[in-house]
This record gives structure tokens, sequence and C-alpha cells, in this order.
């Protein structure tokens, strides 16, 4: 085994060219438990962390560019009020520790059905980032996840950022695990209100086989708050409508039993996290509009 | 390979590291600080938790290449010579240390802690040793020494 440590990206991406079979690492939370309990033996681990500029993160035009290797402490603490969704599922990761070492860009690297942050991403319209030797590229969350632990990588790209909009308007995030803390989601939940497209995104975690969008929800509910009207006089939500919304999120779901909890449950606790997610979001978003007024 | 890093203010070298290797073996296995526990080597129990460039981490889950270069602080730097750090003595006060396993961790945790937040409400007190478990105490005894640690001015 090797132990690469390229300064600077384009090196990166010159030893991922050559060295395919190298495996990056940054927080080194989903990376060094495979190799502390032997389920992985790389050709060589590709160490990102002395890479400055995946650790930094900027503003363009209303759309942060978050680098891969942002810690989610970092996240919490410097972006916590523009990217309140992300800040909320990155707050549900883990423990402190485990905190200030994972990364947006680990979460996608791993792909994990229950990754905390990709309903955000997914419900944000986010847009990955990638690179290689090639060129960069960008692939929206929608076509990231391929299947269980399977991205939209090439083999000789690394993943260098995430873009998404600096929130306008209220964004939810909730996640159900067997106690409070330094849990893996049994499933979970990311809500983001768009008025200015008059659309609402919505995600699951953790219900099937890929973190997938709720396209039939995001489509009812959207239709509902522009006939209504309610963009721009947003009065209380219709309980019909928010049940409507949980029971199209449920469907939307393809969950699995296992150890964590059964899929009626899953599927039954989505419902329940939209509903009261989009209550949330829905009534900071009415107050939002007041306090403007 | 050969690492070279800062520990406890002191530049060490550890030859002979393996590339998969973690932080936690070099400091316990190659450099003679036991302090830090090996527990569950997946980052969930705590017991491993060391400063990394001041940010506490869990050492099992840091990949001994990538501290080169870097400044590790673990509970052995602490304490000032033979006199405790005021977190360490609070855990021995309120008798927060029973088998003692998890204690080192919990220190640093702790520690870390009151340094960022000197006065901690319980629930910020409880979320921040969410990551460091514990077989014995209960964590009540461990919650007071935090707390008896916080009149001290441990973060001062």
């Amino acid at each position: 085994m090797e132990f690469l440590r390229p300064a600077t990206l384009p090196e990166a991406l010159a030893v991922k060219a050559e060295r395919p079979g190298a495996v990056p690492i940054a927080g080194g939370t989903d990376v060094m438990v495979e190799l502390n309990f032997d389920h992985r033996r790389p050709e060589a681990l590709l160490d990102l962390t002395g890479i400055t500029e995946l650790g930094e993160w900027s503003t363009t035009n209303g759309t942060i560019r978050l680098g891969a290797g942002v810690p989610y402490t970092r996240l919490i603490d410097e972006l916590g009020k523009r990217l309140p969704g992300l800040a909320m599922a990155a707050r549900t990761v883990g423990s402190p520790q485990i905190r200030n070492r994972g990364t947006v860009g680990g979460n996608l690297g791993a792909a994990s059905p229950a990754g905390d942050t990709h309903p955000v991403l997914l419900a944000t319209g986010a847009t990955i980032e990638v690179a290689s030797t090639r060129g960069s590229r960008m692939i929206a969350a929608d076509d990231f996840y391929l299947g269980v632990k399977r991205n939209a990588l090439e083999a000789d790209e690394l993943i260098t950022a995430v873009h998404l909009p600096d929130a306008k308007a209220p964004q939810q995030f909730s996640k159900i695990g067997t106690r409070n803390a330094m849990v893996i989601a049994v499933c979970s939940f990311g809500l983001a209100l768009h008025p200015e497209r008059q659309r609402v995104g919505a995600a699951i975690g953790s219900a099937a086989p890929t973190p997938r969008r709720s396209r039939a929800a995001e489509d009812f509910l959207s239709g509902e708050l522009a006939d209504a009207g309610l963009w721009e006089s947003p009065a209380p939500l219709r309980d019909s409508v928010c049940r409507r919304f949980g029971e199209l999120v449920a469907e939307g779901t393809e969950p699995i039993d296992d150890v964590r909890g059964s899929a009626a449950y899953r599927r039954h606790a989505l419902s329940v996290l939209a509903r009261r997610t989009l209550t949330w979001a829905w009534q900071e978003y009415r107050a939002g509009e007041r306090s403007c007024a | 390979m050969r690492v070279n890093l800062t520990v406890n203010g002191e530049q060490r070298q550890a030859d002979d590291v393996w590339e998969g290797e973690s932080l936690l073996y070099v400091l316990r296995e190659r450099l003679g600080l036991p302090g830090s526990k090996n527990a569950c080597e997946q980052g969930e129990c705590g017991s491993c938790t060391v400063y990394l460039d001041a940010v506490p981490v869990c050492a099992c889950l840091v990949a001994a290449g990538q501290a080169e270069g870097r400044e590790v602080r673990t509970v052995e730097g602490l304490a000032d010579g033979d006199r405790l750090d005021p977190v360490q003595q609070s855990f021995v006060d309120a008798g927060a240390v029973q088998c003692g396993f998890c204690t080192p961790g919990l220190v640093v945790a702790a520690h870390d802690l009151l340094a960022r937040v000197p006065e901690p409400a319980d629930e910020e007190i409880r979320e921040a040793l969410a990551g460091n478990l514990c077989r014995c105490t209960g964590y009540e005894k461990i919650l007071d020494a935090v707390k008896l640690a916080a009149t001290r001015g441990a973060g001062a």
C-alpha cells in the first residue's frame, strides 16, 4: 500500500488518472473504519487534506461553492444561515469529533443511501463539481446517485465541490435514529422552499436504494401553493394538503426491512417527517413574509 | 514510511509506519503514549479523542500520514507536569472516574467544550460528550465533573 499526499489539485488529479485504484481520503470517517476492520486494502490512499482549496468555500451570484473538504463543523459555524438545510443535516452527523472531520465530499463519495446530507442536496437542487485531468464537469444531485453506494463518478475523477443556492427561503431537515446522537438514519427527509420558482424541493434518505427526490409530492404541493396564490399571501396550509403531501412522500419510498426499522415503519415515519417539516418551513415562511410587510 | 509530527509540544518521529495505520496506533504503539485508548476503532466510542491542530478528533480515524507535519495534543499533554489540568482534577474530585478506560477521551472532549463554552448548560454538555461512551459511570458524575470544572474556570 502507498500513502500519497498531493499538495495541489492538479497533482491529485494526475495521481488519480494514473492510479484509479487509489482511494481518496479526507476526514477518514468511512475509509479508516474499513481499513481498521480489514474490510479493504486499497493499493494506495490519496490524502486530500493537504489541498487547501478543497477546504474553502466562496460565493458567486447567489451560489455557494462549498469545497468538498470543508468539515461539517465549519459548514455549521460558517454557513449555517446561508445553507440552513445542509447545516441542519450536518448537525445530525455523528459526534463533535466526527463532525470535525467528516465532509460533504466524503458523504457524496460514499454515496450511502443513509448519508445525512443527500436529501438536502436533492431538495435544494445542488450540483456536484467533479474534476479529472480531462477537465471538470457539473453533475446535478438528481443524476449523482446511481445505486447503493454507487455514484456517477468516473474512476479518474475526484469530487471537488458542491454548488448550492444561497437559501432565500426556509429549509428543513429531519432524521429518525434509534437514539439521539451518533446514529445512522433509519430514515431522513429534506425540504426546501423555492418561492422564486414557485416550487418545493423534497427528498428522502435511507428509504430507497439511493437517496431520491419525492417528485409526486413536490408536484402536488407546488401546484397547491401556486393555484391558491399562497406564495404571495401565505395563509396557513390546510391540514388536508399537509397530509396528502406526507402520503405522496411515503408512496415514493422503496424501503427495506432491516435491523434499524421495518419498511412499513420507514414509510409511515417519512409521511410524518414530511408533514412536520412542511409545517415548520411554512410557519417560518409566513413569519418572514409578515416581518417584511 | 516515516511520519514526523509534533506531539504535546515535542517534535516526534515514527518509523516503519504502515500506510494504512491510524494516528492512534502511532501514538500508542510507536510513541509510547497509551493515554488515548483503543476500543471501537470506528469513531463510535471517543476513547481515542485527541486534538489535531487544536481540533478534537478520533485518532483511530486519522490516517497516520495525515498527521505529517501537524500538531497533536493528547490527554498526556493536558497536565502541567504533576499538576493536573482543572478538567482532570474535577473528574477525580467528582468521582467521575471508574474503570478509567473512557476517561482520557472524555477529558479531552470536556476540555475542548470548556475552551469554547466556559459555562455550558446541561444540554450543551450532553451534546459535546455525545461521542464518548462510558460503560460504568452512568454519565451523571461525568456531567458533575464538567460542571465542577466550569465553576473552577477550566476554560479560562
